[in-house]
């Protein structure tokens, strides 16, 4: 490959999942693992039924077409995609081209490829509907409706990746972005994202300003993992490489691939000779309608700061590190979380321990989510407050945080009502101390200053006789100075 | 006593009254349906076991009517009057239909058309040639030509229409009767079998413009299920049906309407244009300014390529659903694409077949451009210049076609160019989505001509109220196909 470089652009389809129903039928917009229960005459294309446009789902394209820092159209069109196929009774998808102009044109997007920030070019994201799901079986195939119909937003980027890193590196991110922005699940396990891969490479000293010198492109379809976008790239790239080593690669057509999961590779399906005619045109049945300047503004002010900017926050003026701020920014509500408890004024670098260690461990071992945790940043809070006024030992901490969820009470009450305060007071300690020095007359006049192990069995001493509430900085000092006073005499 | 040559209004006092109870209409028109299917073959389904309705203050309760084929019904064979659908029953009402239902009226029949009101002729329904009861070597034209038919032959007052190019007013003009189709989205299209989305109207067929707003004011209205359909609530068309149109201005086109701009005019069309000229006579006693206006012949002579090109391209699309499937008759073969061949290839006319070719052919790549995205052009510019009239007129006064039904075996009229904007000018009505009505203006040879009124958008009232005073003053109102003898 040193001799070469690739030139990758992106399909990424993502069905929006948080829709109530589907977008332009009013089947609901759920999984249901009942085949064919969620459906509508129109989503089997039954004679006379028309298509409704779900507002709420151009409300999530125009939100991510904003996020993509791309132009939204001043009127919405919807346009006929003509094709017969089985998963589409219709026998044409209803999408948006890129004339008229589709919710999102032209935009850029920043992203974060192994600790390095990567832009890359975006040509056009469009709402369409998704299609029926298929199963291949041995004899038969059989049709599942229930995806037919649901929002599905297609993003098509500029050939603007080199490798299948960056590639997969902007996936996670627009993931992330979906996420956050409550428009989808986007988990490619229930087939919410899928992919297209387009390829091709030209000599490495070559402009790639200059769009003569690019390579032919090839497309491969339906790819639907992130795992097999960097395989069908990397296998692609190492077919076309291969090609141009043995002179064959000016001679290869134009045309689209298949990626195959079971062997790595990918096949030939069609050259762009053999391409479908969509035939185009604008769908009558869905009036254009105006994207007023208010809705776009209320759209923009309800976008969340999203995870790779969040990142930037947590690591350059909250002091975290890559890795604290990686895990807290992966789910939004736990970022949200995290941010909430700061801004009720917690001690950052504690609130970012607590959320990262206790709360998400608890989280994922009870598979309990943060919208159902009882602690909230108030209690996380006052948590905090507890240990760092040395009310109670951080090791107490840990057992209120239990406690607390157990019994479902604010840290307060619990140190309260077990009797957990902390005895800080030094007169207190100091008769505990002499006590135990007491008690232990034999070893105290043989204690070895030089060696802290013989200190640690008299700080035991005073916690135990203190069930663990004496503070245990002050324990040691006292208790120090006490047995060095009686080996110095 | 015969009831169903009567007005909606008439029959409604009558229930009321208790003078005639909805079964006996309902008996009435059922035996008139049996007797008008033998002569003219007009329906796809009689309903005999149909129930009466009860008779409420709605003006439609409890009366008999007819629904043309492609509407959507519940539990009702619906084919559109094609093999592809020849036994498909729906599980859902087409909006129109619930709408009518709730009125409490009774559906007694489907009534046959040209297949998936693709045509102008009534004699592409899979059920076989729609006669016209005026002639019955004479066609309804279409595509409503089954509820044309039976209309003008007196089965019930009413039957609904569907009306893409011509297809309510031109069978209204060649039965007698009236057609009204109002502005685009008035009435929703949801379970209407589409034909060209842009361009697709319901309406209805009636022998009286009063009777035409009645059964309208039934069936308008917002509909969640179609985008394109409006809020109407504010209007009432029969209530506006004032009869004073005194100072209304209206216009009709010199390059359709002048016999000199026929080279070699037959007789029939001399006497068409004359008949109609007398009824812009009529329209200026009733107090109507009428004034003639040109419009560029070349625009004119454009708009029946736009109509092809438009209605083709969305028809190809629209019916691409039609596979035999999901449903319709399954068709024979080893996989699905052959099956689907299968299925359109046995199901449709050859008419329909040619035109989804041209559909086709008009919307790939290369050539969307030039005829497709042209057609829409020209379409865009007839609006405007329709717009424009409307600015200065309440409405477009125009005679409906050459003159009389047409003989089924095609013994003449082959189309020229001369007189195809004549025939074909009331598809700029729905190339604007223009209220557009037509009447019975006359008769040539003992048969029917008509006349078509159209207005601008929204403007329903005005345009119906203009036909409602020309139709007082012309003794074509209420006719019945046959005269006396149907007495």
């Amino acid at each position: 490959m040193s001799n070469y470089k690739a030139k990758i652009g992106l399909e990424m389809h993502c069905e929006i999942s948080e829709t109530n129903t589907k977008v332009f039928s009013s089947a609901a917009n759920t999984y249901s693992s009942i085949p064919n229960s969620n459906i509508r005459p129109l989503d089997m294309g039954f004679p006379g039924t028309l298509p409704v446009v779900n507002k709420e789902a151009v409300r999530m394209a125009l939100m991510t077409s904003i996020v993509l820092n791309c132009t939204q159209p001043k009127y919405m069109y919807f346009e006929r995609k003509n094709y017969y196929y089985p998963d589409m009774p219709k026998n044409y998808q209803i999408t948006q081209e890129t004339k008229p102009i589709p919710v999102g044109i032209y935009g850029k997007v920043s992203f974060d490829c192994n600790g390095e920030e990567k832009t890359i070019r975006v040509n056009n994201i469009h709402l369409e509907e998704d299609a029926a799901s298929l199963d291949h079986l041995y004899d038969t195939s059989t049709i599942d409706y229930n995806r037919a119909g649901v929002p599905l937003l297609e993003l098509v980027t500029e050939p603007d990746f080199n490798n299948a890193e960056e590639a997969v590196a902007f996936l996670e991110h627009m993931r992330s972005v979906y996420q956050y922005l409550g428009i989808s699940e986007a988990d490619s396990k229930k087939g919410q994202i899928r992919c297209d891969v387009n390829i091709s490479i030209m000599d490495e000293n070559l402009d790639d300003s200059d769009l003569s010198n690019y390579g032919t492109k090839v497309e491969i379809k339906n790819v639907n993992s992130f795992g097999g976008v960097r395989d069908a790239i990397n296998y692609e790239i190492k077919r076309q490489t291969k090609l141009k080593e043995t002179n064959e690669y000016d001679s290869m057509p134009q045309q689209t691939r298949r990626w195959d999961e079971e062997s790595g590779t990918t096949i030939y399906m069609r050259s762009k000779v053999d391409a479908i005619d969509y035939k185009y045109f604008v769908d009558p049945n869905i009036p254009k309608f105006k994207i007023s300047d208010e809705w776009l503004k209320e759209i923009k002010e309800s976008i969340p700061m999203l995870a790779y900017d969040r990142k930037k926050k947590y690591i350059n003026e909250f002091n975290l590190s890559e890795y604290d701020s990686n895990i807290l920014v992966k789910e939004k509500s736990i970022s949200d979380y995290f941010e909430k408890a700061v801004e009720l004024g917690c001690d950052i670098k504690q609130a970012a321990n607590w959320v990262n260690g206790m709360i998400l461990s608890y989280l994922n071992y009870n598979e309990v989510s943060i919208e159902d945790f009882f602690m909230t940043p108030e209690m996380l809070k006052e948590l905090i407050e507890l240990i760092e006024s040395k009310t109670i030992s951080s090791k107490q901490g840990k057992d209120v945080f239990y406690k607390c969820i157990e019994d479902k009470k604010t840290p307060k009450q619990v140190v309260k009502d077990e009797g957990m305060m902390q005895i800080t007071d030094e007169n207190a300690i100091m008769d505990i101390v002499k006590e135990v020095i007491s008690e232990n007359e034999s070893q105290a006049k043989t204690y070895d200053p030089q060696n802290p192990k013989a200190l640690d069995y008299f700080i035991g001493q005073v916690m135990k006789k203190t069930r663990g509430k004496a503070n245990p900085m002050v324990a040691s000092k006292l208790m120090k100075e006490e047995l060095e006073k009686i080996v110095g005499e | 006593m015969k009831y169903m040559n009567k007005s909606i209004e008439e029959l409604h006092n009558l229930l009321k009254e208790g003078k005639v109870t909805s079964r006996e209409l309902i008996d009435e028109s059922l035996k008139l349906s049996h007797e008008l299917q033998e002569k003219c073959n007009a329906f796809v389904t009689i309903l005999d076991d149909v129930k009466e309705e009860k008779v409420t203050d709605n003006l439609l309760s409890g009366i008999p009517c007819g629904l043309k084929d492609n509407y959507s019904t519940k539990g009702i064979l619906s084919t559109g009057s094609s093999n592809t659908l020849k036994d498909y029953v729906p599980f859902f009402d087409a909006t129109a239909v619930t709408k009518l239902k709730q009125a409490g009226a009774v559906f007694v029949n489907k009534t046959a058309m040209d297949e998936f009101g693709m045509g102008g002729t009534g004699t592409t329904a899979h059920t076989g040639i729609i006669r016209n009861p005026w002639d019955t070597s004479r066609m309804c034209a279409g595509s409503s030509s089954g509820s044309a038919a039976t209309v003008a032959a007196g089965v019930y007052p009413y039957a609904t229409g569907s009306d893409t190019g011509d297809s309510i007013r031109k069978p209204a003009a060649y039965c007698g009767i009236v057609g009204y189709k109002p502005t685009y989205g008035m009435i929703s299209r949801y379970g209407l079998f589409p034909f060209a989305s842009s361009l697709d109207h319901l309406g209805v067929l009636t022998r009286n413009v009063k009777d035409a707003a009645i059964v309208v004011d039934n069936m308008k209205g917002i509909d969640k299920n179609d985008m394109t359909s409006w809020d109407s609530s504010n209007i009432n068309l029969a209530e506006s049906l004032t009869g004073d149109v005194k100072n209304k201005k209206i216009c009709y086109i010199k390059e359709i309407c002048d016999i000199n701009n026929y080279s070699n005019p037959s007789d029939e069309l001399k006497k068409h244009l004359e008949n109609f000229m007398k009824t812009i006579e009529k329209a200026k006693e009733l107090g109507i300014q009428v004034e003639e206006e040109s419009v560029d012949q070349t625009l004119l002579n454009a708009s029946a390529a736009v109509y092809v090109v438009i209605s083709c391209a969305e028809a190809t699309s629209n019916m691409s659903n039609l596979t035999g499937i999901v449903f319709g008759p399954r068709g024979e073969g080893d996989n699905y694409i052959d099956m689907m061949k299968d299925h359109r290839t046995k199901g449709f006319s050859p008419l329909i077949k040619r035109r989804f070719v041209i559909g086709s052919y008009v919307l790939q790549s290369q050539n969307q451009e030039r005829y497709f995205r042209n057609a829409q052009r020209v379409r865009r510019l007839l609006v405007d210049k329709w717009k424009e009239l409307f600015k200065k007129y309440d409405a477009v006064i125009l005679p409906v076609g050459t003159g009389p039904a047409k003989k089924l075996d095609g013994s003449k009229d082959i189309l020229t160019k001369e007189t195809q904007v004549l025939e074909e000018h009331l598809q700029i009505g729905n190339y604007g989505g223009f209220p557009s009505i037509t009447i019975p203006n006359g008769f040539i040879d003992n048969l029917p001509v008509g006349v078509n009124i159209t207005g601008n958008c929204y403007d329903d009232s005005n345009v119906l109220n203009i036909a409602y005073a020309l139709e007082s003053v012309m003794p074509y109102k209420n006719q019945i196909a046959g005269g006396e003898d149907n007495e």
